[in-house]
């Protein structure tokens, strides 16, 4: 750490912040079981939740993507009011509690959603399978995704991809070979943030599809469950998701500057 | 074959028509800021604008029509002030881009992106990324990407100046090489660009075309005052009084006409500031024009010092100035050849 100037005296709140932050994660270091660590995050609970979150955080990953990307790239090369009215409504997610989100996707899709006869006609049953866990996962998800890879493309500007045009670059081409390689740092780190979002999901996840073990229980609502059941196995589970989440933190710093990439 | 462009960027308050023939090379010169930039934009369909754009027999903008055609259906390249080498591909992959656009084969577009780096000496920094060349070498991976292309029409707007000084020459030479066949429109504020790149000039003054002709004509001799400004020329308009020119004043000033000249109608003479001579006391002899004047400034120009006047500039030695004592609102006498003036219809 270089010496920089500032007042000394904010060196006081400073730490206090960062205690704040380590003081709880120390704690479950250090109160955990660790002489059955491995019996209990290897539970048959434990790892249908596990396996579940994993799989569902990849899938709500890859829609993100699908979905994510090309609302950054309308977000991004548009302006006027309705642009900002669209940004605002695909980040909302962002500052919504998320168990508030989980109620209106049940308003939605749910059974007495306003989609839900619909969707009952086609057969489908969405509230409380694996699909309303990928939905909830998504819909919290994206913006995280939306907003990095946005500021990433405005950054790049159009200049490159005016001359891939005149290149004779039709617009596909010129969002797959020059738009999207040159925000590749925002899209990364996006991608990341979204997967940590995904797999940190409870709120919008047990209001929307409920807790139903190896369908819709999470890790995150293992943990949550476990906690009056088992508080050793609640703790070690804990510990497996800070370790997910120093991965993914890991993940973002390895590449320099992709994560201010996205906002600057 | 031809380009016609008649477009206007009310914007700017740019309003520009010109026609540039197959193989013709034209510049269009006028200071930064001028709205030529958007002018290239617009023929390249980056914007649009009001008005039209025709290539030969096809119509790539019609306002009155609607048509706007997207710049990649245009066969237009555009070669900018940077190069704005794709950062994410080597220099061989940025040249090879085009004809892979245009369809090519990944091996077809790969010998067709050899063959260009070797056109513009590139070779050997093929397989390089963008960032480590030098200024000079990414305008020049930028000038084989931009032909790669085969386009029917070169756009080049001010390729040399964001280059250092040691590079400038060599790209003007390469640009002298390619452009020389080819149906370009530069844009350019410095008047060398003009003189050594482009076949006609047009001159923009505040957005509008204010003379337009062959290169040799409009530096040597400029119809308007912008252009003589930029030739480094001195204009002075008049009216034509057989062989001479009466100044608004009343004076006169005695030249060759080119074209003859009717009594009573408006001319312009056109005098190169070094075949003005700074003298304190009207001189013996010779010369047919001696002009009494005031010196307005002094400034140095090249190795001389052009001494402005409020009738003519002139550029003398610093030696000069020096022994005759020159300063701001000194009264001199101007003495110029009458072989000197060139005087032609205005």
């Amino acid at each position: 750490m270089t010496r920089a100037n500032f007042p000394r005296w904010l060196l006081v709140p400073a730490v206090l912040g960062a205690l704040l932050v380590a003081v709880p994660i120390g704690a479950m270091a250090l109160t955990v079981d660790w002489a059955n660590f491995g019996a209990l995050i290897t539970s048959e609970a434990s790892r249908a939740a596990l396996w579940l979150s994993l799989r569902t955080a990849a899938a709500s990953t890859v829609f993100c993507l699908l979905l994510g990307i090309p609302l950054a790239l309308v977000l991004a090369r548009t302006s006027g009011t309705a642009a900002t009215l669209l940004r605002s409504l695909v980040l909302l997610p962002l500052v919504l509690p998320p168990v508030v989100g989980g109620i209106a996707l049940l308003q939605a899709f749910g059974r007495r959603g306003i989609l839900g006869h619909t969707l009952d006609v086609l057969g489908l049953e969405i509230a409380f399978s694996t699909t309303a866990v990928v939905i909830a996962q998504t819909f919290v998800a994206m913006p995280f995704l939306v907003l990095s890879l946005e500021g990433a493309l405005r950054a790049a500007g159009t200049r490159y991809e005016d001359v891939a045009a005149t290149l004779g670059a039709g617009p596909t081409t010129v969002f797959t070979r020059v738009t999207l390689p040159l925000a590749l740092p925002g899209l990364v780190s996006g991608t990341i943030l979204a997967f940590a979002r995904c797999l940190g999901e409870f709120g919008a996840t047990i209001t929307f599809a409920g807790s139903l073990q190896g369908t819709t229980r999470t890790l995150p609502l293992e943990i949550y469950l476990q906690r009056e059941g088992d508080p050793r196995a609640a703790v070690a589970l804990s510990l497996v998701l800070v370790a997910v989440a120093v991965l993914v933190i890991g993940f973002t710093r390895a590449r320099p500057g992709s994560l201010s990439a996205g906002t600057s | 074959m031809s380009l016609e462009v008649d477009v206007a960027v009310p914007e700017r308050d740019v309003e520009v028509a010109f026609t540039v023939e197959t193989g013709e090379t034209l510049a269009l010169l006028g200071p930064n800021g001028a709205g030529k930039s958007t002018v290239l934009a617009a023929i390249a369909g980056l914007i649009a604008r009001s008005g039209t754009v025709r290539l030969d027999d096809m119509t790539l903008a019609d306002e009155s029509t609607g048509t706007h055609l997207r710049p990649h259906e245009r066969g237009i390249a555009l070669l900018a002030q940077e190069a704005r080498l794709f950062p994410h591909l080597t220099a061989g992959d940025n040249v090879a881009f085009g004809p892979r656009a245009h369809g090519q084969s990944r091996r077809d577009a790969h010998t067709t992106a050899v063959r260009w780096l070797e056109e513009v000496g590139m070779t050997a920094y093929a397989d390089r990324r963008p960032h480590e060349l030098s200024g000079g070498q990414q305008q020049r991976v930028a000038i084989a990407r931009a032909l790669a292309t085969e386009p029917r029409v070169l756009l080049v707007d001010e390729p040399l100046s964001a280059l250092d000084v040691e590079s400038a020459p060599e790209i003007r030479d390469l640009l002298r090489r390619v452009l020389a066949t080819r149906t370009t429109v530069l844009v350019t504020h410095e008047v060398l660009d003009a003189a050594l790149l482009a076949d006609r000039v047009a001159v923009i003054d505040a957005g509008r075309i204010v003379d337009l002709g062959d290169t040799a004509r409009v530096l040597g001799r400029p119809r308007s005052d912008f252009g003589a400004r930029f030739a480094g020329l001195n204009l002075v308009r008049g009216v034509a009084v057989g062989e001479a020119l009466r100044m608004p004043d009343g004076r006169l000033l005695h030249g060759l006409a080119e074209v003859p000249l009717t009594d009573g109608s408006p001319a312009a003479a056109v005098v190169a500031p070094s075949a003005v001579s700074v003298h304190l006391d009207h001189p013996h002899g010779s010369p047919r024009n001696s002009l009494a004047a005031t010196v307005v400034d002094l400034e140095p120009h090249a190795h001389l010092v052009r001494v402005r006047t409020d009738v003519l500039s002139a550029d003398i030695t610093a030696a000069a100035v020096a022994e005759l004592g020159l300063a701001r609102g000194n009264p001199v006498v101007l003495s110029v050849k009458a072989t000197e003036v060139h005087l032609h219809p205005a």
